[in-house]
């Protein structure tokens, strides 16, 4: 169910710092939401671009992304053009489409994409228990660094839980459908998921107190900067620098 | 449900973020390790609910849950909803960092609103045990409707069609939601009445 190949073949920053990567993804993130024009949206998703191919994120998965990111784009195509209110261009037959509609909808797709990109290229690479280590080491709250810790630990379990009970649910001959029957048996499905990972959370707990827990977690690997990530941090600052300078420069 | 990134204005993303962090300071401030656990295992529970289709009409839509979660984590409903869609869009790249904040509120606040609402109604058995569910489950699904089309619309106004309608396709969902959480909850209730005290006083009641 949650088999995500997280693992690259080829990738630049295999061997970058975690923390480098999360705080360069964010800063992307933050910096591509307030570009505005299209020359900047289009510069970012060309730098974007590049970070994937560093990333060597391949074909497919990149593909398989894009199209769920691109059905929220698909339906702000099928509506803002229309609706947008100011001064009506004729494109394509009987429509009249608003000419800052299509601009709106083009800049969005464009951030869209790019941060999606940027994003799969710096954080997805990186294996989940390293992103907990590099969210401990950013000063993110230890209680919340646990709550992820654990959450993607318990993802795997919970999940074969409700894989097992739904195996069970087909050798018996159930085939969901519109019914009143179908929501009874999800429901029970799911309230005995529910019921059993409060049960598992109470032992867990217990089994923890047990081994001496005191609420912090100590990791054995460690985060370290290499010389190529000071090289590559204030790049790509400046990089996104650029980017912000040239949509304020264009708007 | 999730907002994608790139699309809400950088008032909106911001005002998202202060108001997740707050919630989440609060939720995390009030939970001990034990609570924590229990609100780690929930985010699972929550992330696999996503993945979940249920059949509706002639197509499906999937679990949110979010009610489901306020009323057993009350505050710390916050903490857990966003590790659960950071981890999402990490493996799945549904939303991103920038927007996290005002998909996490989008979901949480009106499940923790249900929460106060309705946790009264769980302590005996019968028809009003049952209202609260199913009000839990379809209002704050409502509620992350709501909220969602109005990061929308205070985007720009282009968006405000978009909002409407995304506002108006929600509406099976949230009676899809309330039906699965009363069931859910009856499915509790028949099995382990005693999880299902969070009336009173604080909810914490149900974790140690």
């Amino acid at each position: 169910m949650i088999a995500e190949c997280q693992g690259r073949k080829f990738s630049l920053f295999r061997t970058a710092d975690p923390r480098t990567l999360l705080a360069a993804a964010a800063a992307a993130s933050f910096c591509f939401s307030f570009v505005q024009s299209l020359g900047a949206s289009a510069s970012c998703l060309a730098f974007a671009l590049i970070l994937a191919a560093m990333g060597g994120i391949s074909a497919p998965l990149l593909l398989k992304r894009l199209a769920a990111v691109n059905i929220f784009v698909l339906f702000i195509w099928l509506t803002i053009p229309f609706a947008m209110p100011g001064e009506r261009i004729d494109v394509l037959g009987p429509l009249r489409w608003s000419a800052d509609g299509i601009r709106l909808a083009m800049v969005t797709t464009i951030k869209c994409n790019a941060i999606l990109l940027s994003f799969l290229a710096l954080v997805s690479g990186i294996p989940l228990p390293l992103v907990g280590c590099a969210l401990d080491r950013l000063r993110v709250p230890a209680k919340l660094v646990f709550l992820f810790l654990f959450t993607f630990r318990y993802v795997h379990v919970v999940g074969e839980e409700w894989q097992r009970l739904q195996t069970a649910a087909k050798l018996r001959g159930f085939v969901p459908s519109n019914s009143l029957h179908t929501y009874r048996t999800i429901g029970n499905m799911f309230g005995l998921t529910f019921v059993n990972a409060i049960d598992r959370s109470r032992r867990i707990y217990e089994a923890m107190l047990l081994r001496g827990f005191d609420g912090s977690f100590h990791t054995v690997t460690e985060v370290k900067s290499t010389p190529a990530d000071k090289r590559f941090a204030p790049l790509f600052f400046a990089a996104l620098v650029f980017l912000f300078l040239l949509d304020v420069y264009l708007r | 449900m999730h907002i994608s990134e790139g699309v809400l204005s950088p008032a909106v993303l911001g005002g998202g973020i202060v108001l997740t962090a707050i919630g989440t300071g609060i939720g995390l401030r009030k939970a001990d390790y034990s609570r924590l656990t229990t609100a780690a295992v929930l985010s699972s529970v929550f992330f696999v609910g996503s993945l979940v289709r249920v059949p509706l009409g002639p197509g499906s839509v999937h679990l949110i849950l979010n009610g489901l979660l306020g009323l057993f984590l009350g505050w710390a409903v916050f903490p857990s909803l966003l590790v659960a869609l950071l981890l999402q869009a990490i493996l799945f790249s549904y939303g991103g960092v920038a927007v996290l904040g005002v998909n996490v509120f989008d979901m949480a606040f009106p499940a923790l609103v249900c929460h106060y609402l309705f946790r009264g109604f769980f302590g005996v058995a019968g028809v009003r045990r049952m209202f609260g569910a199913f009000c839990s489950g379809a209002l704050s699904v409502a509620g992350a409707a709501l909220c969602t089309a109005l990061a929308l619309g205070f985007t720009d106004e282009g968006f405000w069609t978009s909002a409407k309608i995304l506002f108006l396709a929600h509406i099976p969902v949230m009676a899809a939601e309330g039906c699965v959480t009363a069931l859910i909850i009856a499915f509790i209730a028949k099995n382990r009445p005693e999880l299902l005290r969070f009336g009173g006083g604080s909810a914490k009641g149900d974790s140690s």
